[in-house]
């Protein structure tokens, strides 16, 4: 096994593990803490595909800033002392049995369609780094969906304010 | 070149290692090399200062939140100037990169300005 | 050697506990997170194709992605903190207004 599939086996299992941790702790904050190896891992796994940009954005904004909105929220509303009665939903074996349809389809997939074998980092790397194939694509042939991003933020912006101001409007007045 | 790729990053991976050794050995190595002889004293939160006179553990203020949650989408505005700075004197006219980075800005400065004016931001 | 299958199994298994935790679990900020593990999963999958594939698309791909998730945890976020406000609760089986 080289160094490759080592590592590989590493990321794999902590992803894998902290994922399976944060889903079924019952206090948020855990959750949130389990998931930040998690995340930090994955862009560990995307160094390995080349895609040093993301890797990099990905601890930015999500360890960086989303998790860390999770953690605020979760403060704000005291949820780290709230209890819920149960854990687990009503719809456990509705649920169970759907998410038991999505693995054998998952597996059934994977294990049946063929890919072929590595070809190395994408032609657009070759000439300067991530960063440059990643903007080189974005700002031409994604032009449009990226003046649509703003527009999203932009629509984020109105109704986190609008959503979230009230109670602080109500106590100033 | 798949390996050599990943060997590149052998130096950072060798950092982290001695990071999470030194680290964690430290605290290791003091839980077993240290003298423990507690006093309530010594395990209150604040050796010696104020005395601590509620619990931590209580609701904060939600304009918390809402700075957070601004310095999110803002934050993402940021991430798109990297790779948009890095390219800037490969457009083929470069104005037209510099036109297409105004507009997006222009669509968020016009989100904080509404922050602004709706007063998201005022703490009095 | 590791394959593109290798990254497909590995993004499944990631996207199917983001899954389950959205079925089981009752506490709404735990299923926003559960949501954004889906969102991971499905961005492991697009990175690893964009790698074998020669193609930068799926890199450009995921950018796009963290942007409406980052758009989306602020907005879910907002509305559990209004949620919370109005009905003392996270519990997704007590908001049940429009249940029948």
């Amino acid at each position: 096994m080289g160094l490759e599939s080592i590592l590989f086996y590493y990321f794999a299992i902590v992803i894998v593990a902290t994922a399976a941790l944060a889903v079924s702790r019952r206090n948020p904050v855990y959750a949130v803490l389990f998931l930040l190896p998690c995340l930090v891992h994955i862009a560990g796994l995307w160094l390995f595909l080349g895609a040093e940009f993301l890797a990099a954005i990905q601890i930015i904004i999500y360890t960086g800033a989303i998790m860390v909105l999770y953690l605020f929220v979760i403060f704000i509303l005291d949820l780290g002392s709230f209890r819920t009665k149960r854990i687990i939903h009503q719809q456990k074996s509705l649920a169970i049995a759907g998410g038991l349809a999505l693995i054998v389809q998952l597996v059934v997939l994977t294990i049946a369609s063929t890919f072929p074998g590595p070809f190395g980092p994408p032609q657009e790397v070759v000439s300067g780094g991530n960063t440059q194939a990643v903007g080189g694509v974005l700002y031409t042939d994604f032009l449009f969906p990226f003046e649509l991003a703003s527009l999203v933020l932009l629509v984020a912006i109105f109704g986190a304010v609008v959503l979230a101001r009230k109670e602080s409007e109500e106590t100033s007045s | 070149m798949q390996e050599s790729a990943i060997l590149g990053y052998l130096p950072i991976l060798i950092f982290f290692a001695l990071a999470v050794a030194i680290g964690g050995g430290m605290v290791v190595v003091s839980t077993f090399l240290g003298r423990k002889n507690p006093n309530p004293e010594k395990i209150s939160t604040y050796e010696c200062g104020m005395v601590p006179f509620k619990d931590a553990r209580q609701r904060f203020d939600v304009r918390f939140y809402l700075v957070a949650m601004l310095f999110i989408l803002f934050d993402i505005e940021v991430v798109f100037l990297y790779p948009w700075a890095v390219l800037f004197t490969r457009f083929d006219p470069v104005i037209f990169g510099f036109v297409e980075m105004l507009l997006f800005i222009f669509v968020l400065l016009f989100g904080y300005i509404y922050v602004l004016r709706k007063g998201a931001l005022d703490w009095s | 050697m590791i394959t593109l299958t290798h990254y497909l199994v590995l993004a499944s298994i990631v996207f199917l506990i983001g899954v389950m935790g959205v079925l089981l679990r009752r506490n709404v900020i735990i299923i926003l997170l559960s949501i954004e593990l889906m969102l991971n999963g499905v961005n492991i999958n697009l990175v690893a194709f964009s790698h074998y594939l020669q193609n930068m698309t799926g890199q450009v791909f995921v950018f796009f992605v963290m942007t409406v998730a980052a758009a989306e945890a602020a907005i879910g976020l907002a509305i559990v903190v209004v949620l919370f406000r109005n009905r003392e609760t996270v519990d997704v089986d007590e908001i049940s207004l429009m249940k029948w």
